[in-house]
């Protein structure tokens, strides 16, 4: 049995303080009135970066046109322009906290879904190799009902208007005649509509955590059962959850990630997304084992499973780098506007976290864990697997803030304390779960065959 | 008395084979060569043979793959016949590059696997038209073969290696 370590305890708590007092500043250092925002424009101005071209900028919100064609003399027209500009600026900052939470509550979240979608497939392959794992991918799947509620929280307050991360829920979107009418997102309401958006959050985080629920407990009536048959039972509901995780994985993707540009669309984002999370949640299994390990449990597990975790993170990473390439270039070779505007936002104002994800996703694992040798040695895997967490949080930044912050996106201390808070509660929810269950599922059919597991 | 006499101990089972390895090698007996029907999961290791060096062929296979697909591209798109594709005039290779990365990952792959698997085959000293190199046509089917060298020790090679669970024990005279 393993047993929490109170300096990995307390640890957790200082975490998730600090975290809860930077979200906090956070919020309470958001402009509130357009008077701010005048004075927080004029400063950087100072520093030497002029708003005017910042105001060509702010396709967020569709306005951009408007903005880029200032007619010289008119100056009712110019003021109103300004003020309007400023209103914008004011809801990106204010949308700026938010969406810092946001990210770093769905970025953790996920990593558990990606766990959560591995063990699946371990037990639908009935994978020899990997059930002296099983008990550590479930303490980081617990963190998928916590994680899961929050994110329902986050996401109800949007529809309730706490925030405008999500611009087709403004007022009066979909009525024709009024000034925030959109015909495209009138277009899409059927689907792209409160109610029928927050149901199908409820079902799918419902479906995932009963997933998760059952499986965990057929696993550990096994370890006392006298025959297979809650073995053979995960099986078929692990087969039955992947065909469910698939499709709800899709939708989701569009939902809470897609849906902050309501006049883009991708049709191969859901696959971008999942290799994104699978290939954190496979590093965040790798990590856990390796911690678990330098505490002197896990003593059946060996350089062999390391060296099979190390392949998927090695793998995958090039699976999300094949994803990111694909949507890119399809995308950049048609150079259809209401496409390719994606990109240009991103390319001009994101271009250091645009272009920083992939070095970290692709280029500096791939160059790490290409040799075989290093694919077991501790420390390496610890660097790569830091470095491909990182930057698996910085694509998930660089698909939400665009939308929702534009050019004034900063990692700055709301970001960095909501990353912070949701790492501390990661650590405290896996590490707990982690205690309550013996670290080596006892009579697993291929128990024995995953003790001598060599590669 | 001549050293080019050798024993073949014949195995039906690649875990009394794998097993029979580890004993002839630490009995220190010199196996030559080992036939099987199928690979044998850590037969290498166990054997002692040292690791592959395919891989490090392979990068180089690789980088050379690469090298020519954005020599070639950049000849055939830039230099030779720029072409204006979608609205992306070709004035330099790095400003129309995603275009030629579907290319360049293809060559990559294209150049590692075929000049890996060429040199497999040659390293192998496989080629068209060579005569099979394995004593018992046995080994293409469900046996497994260990050549041992014999030096002055006929007799007490075949005790030893009818005790490792060897269906049949041969003293061969190799020409």
């Amino acid at each position: 049995m393993y047993t929490f370590s109170s300096k990995l305890k307390t640890f957790s708590f200082v975490l998730m303080i600090v975290g809860i007092l930077g979200i906090g500043y956070g919020f309470l250092t958001a402009p509130k009135t357009t008077a701010d925002v005048e004075a927080i424009l004029k400063a950087e101005e100072h520093h030497g970066g002029g708003h005017e071209a910042n105001a060509t900028a702010h396709d967020a919100h569709g306005t951009s046109t408007e903005h880029t064609a200032p007619a010289a003399g008119h100056d009712a027209k110019a003021s109103a322009e300004h003020t309007e500009h400023l209103e914008h600026v004011l809801h990106q900052l204010q949308n700026k906290p938010w969406a810092a939470l946001y990210v770093a509550c769905l970025f953790f979240m996920l990593i558990a879904l990606g766990a959560l979608a591995f063990y699946a497939i371990q037990q639908v392959a009935q994978a020899g190799w990997s059930p002296v794992l099983f008990r550590v991918m479930q303490g980081i799947t617990a963190y998928l009902l916590p994680g899961s509620i929050i994110l329902f929280v986050l996401l109800l307050l949007s529809g309730l208007h706490f925030n405008h991360l999500f611009v087709w829920m403004k007022d009066g979107v979909t009525e024709v005649g009024h000034k925030n009418y959109d015909h495209l997102i009138a277009g899409k309401s059927g689907y792209l509509n409160f109610a029928f958006w927050i149901i199908r959050a409820a079902i799918f985080i419902a479906g995932w955590n009963l997933y998760r629920y059952l499986s965990r407990k057929n696993c550990l009536a096994q370890d006392e059962a006298s025959d297979n048959s809650f073995y053979k039972k995960n099986f078929k509901i692990s087969a039955a959850f992947l065909v469910f995780f698939i499709v709800t994985e899709s939708i989701m993707s569009w939902d809470w990630i897609m849906s902050v540009d309501p006049h883009w669309f991708s049709t191969l984002f859901g696959w971008y997304v999942f290799a994104s999370f699978f290939v954190s949640g496979i590093t965040a299994i790798s990590m856990v084992t390796l911690y678990l390990k330098s505490k002197g449990y896990l003593p059946n597990v060996n350089s062999s499973h390391i060296h099979d975790l190390s392949k998927f993170m090695f793998g995958i990473s090039v699976f999300w780098t094949y994803l990111w390439f694909s949507q890119f270039m399809l995308i950049w070779y048609s150079n259809i506007p209401e496409e390719v505007t994606y990109f240009k936002t991103r390319i001009e104002h994101f271009n250091l976290p645009f272009f920083g994800a992939v070095v970290m996703n692709f280029v500096f694992p791939f160059l790490v864990l290409i040799n075989t040798d290093f694919k077991r040695i501790t420390w390496i895997i610890v660097m790569a697997g830091i470095v491909i967490l990182l930057g698996h949080y910085v694509d998930f930044f660089n698909m939400i803030m665009p939308a929702t912050v534009g050019d004034q996106w900063f990692i700055g201390i709301p970001e960095i304390a909501s990353v912070l808070f949701f790492f501390g509660l990661f650590i405290f929810v896996v590490f707990n779960a982690l205690t309550k269950a013996p670290l080596e599922p006892k009579r697993n059919p291929f128990i024995e065959e995953s003790k001598h597991f060599h590669y | 008395m001549s050293s080019n006499k050798v024993i073949h101990a014949i195995y039906n089972d690649d875990d009394v084979l794998m097993d029979a390895v580890h004993k002839t090698r630490a009995a220190h007996h010199h196996i030559e060569e080992v036939f099987t029907p199928f690979p044998v999961h850590g037969l290498d290791k166990a054997m002692g043979i040292a690791p592959t060096r395919l891989a490090i062929c392979a990068f180089i296979y690789g980088c050379i793959g690469l090298t020519v697909a954005t020599t070639m591209m950049n000849y055939i798109m830039i230099q030779d016949w720029p072409q204006d594709i979608g609205g992306k005039p070709s004035f330099a290779y790095y400003q129309n590059m995603p275009a030629f990365v579907p290319v360049m990952f293809e060559m990559t792959v294209f150049f590692a696997a075929h000049l890996m698997v060429i040199t497999f085959y040659m390293r192998s000293r496989l080629w068209p038209f060579k005569q099979a190199e394995n004593p018992d046509v046995r080994t293409t089917d469900d046996h497994f073969l260990m050549e041992v060298a014999v030096h002055d020790n006929e007799a007490e090679l075949v005790k030893f290696f009818q005790e490792t669970g060897a269906v049949e024990v041969k003293v061969i005279d190799k020409h």
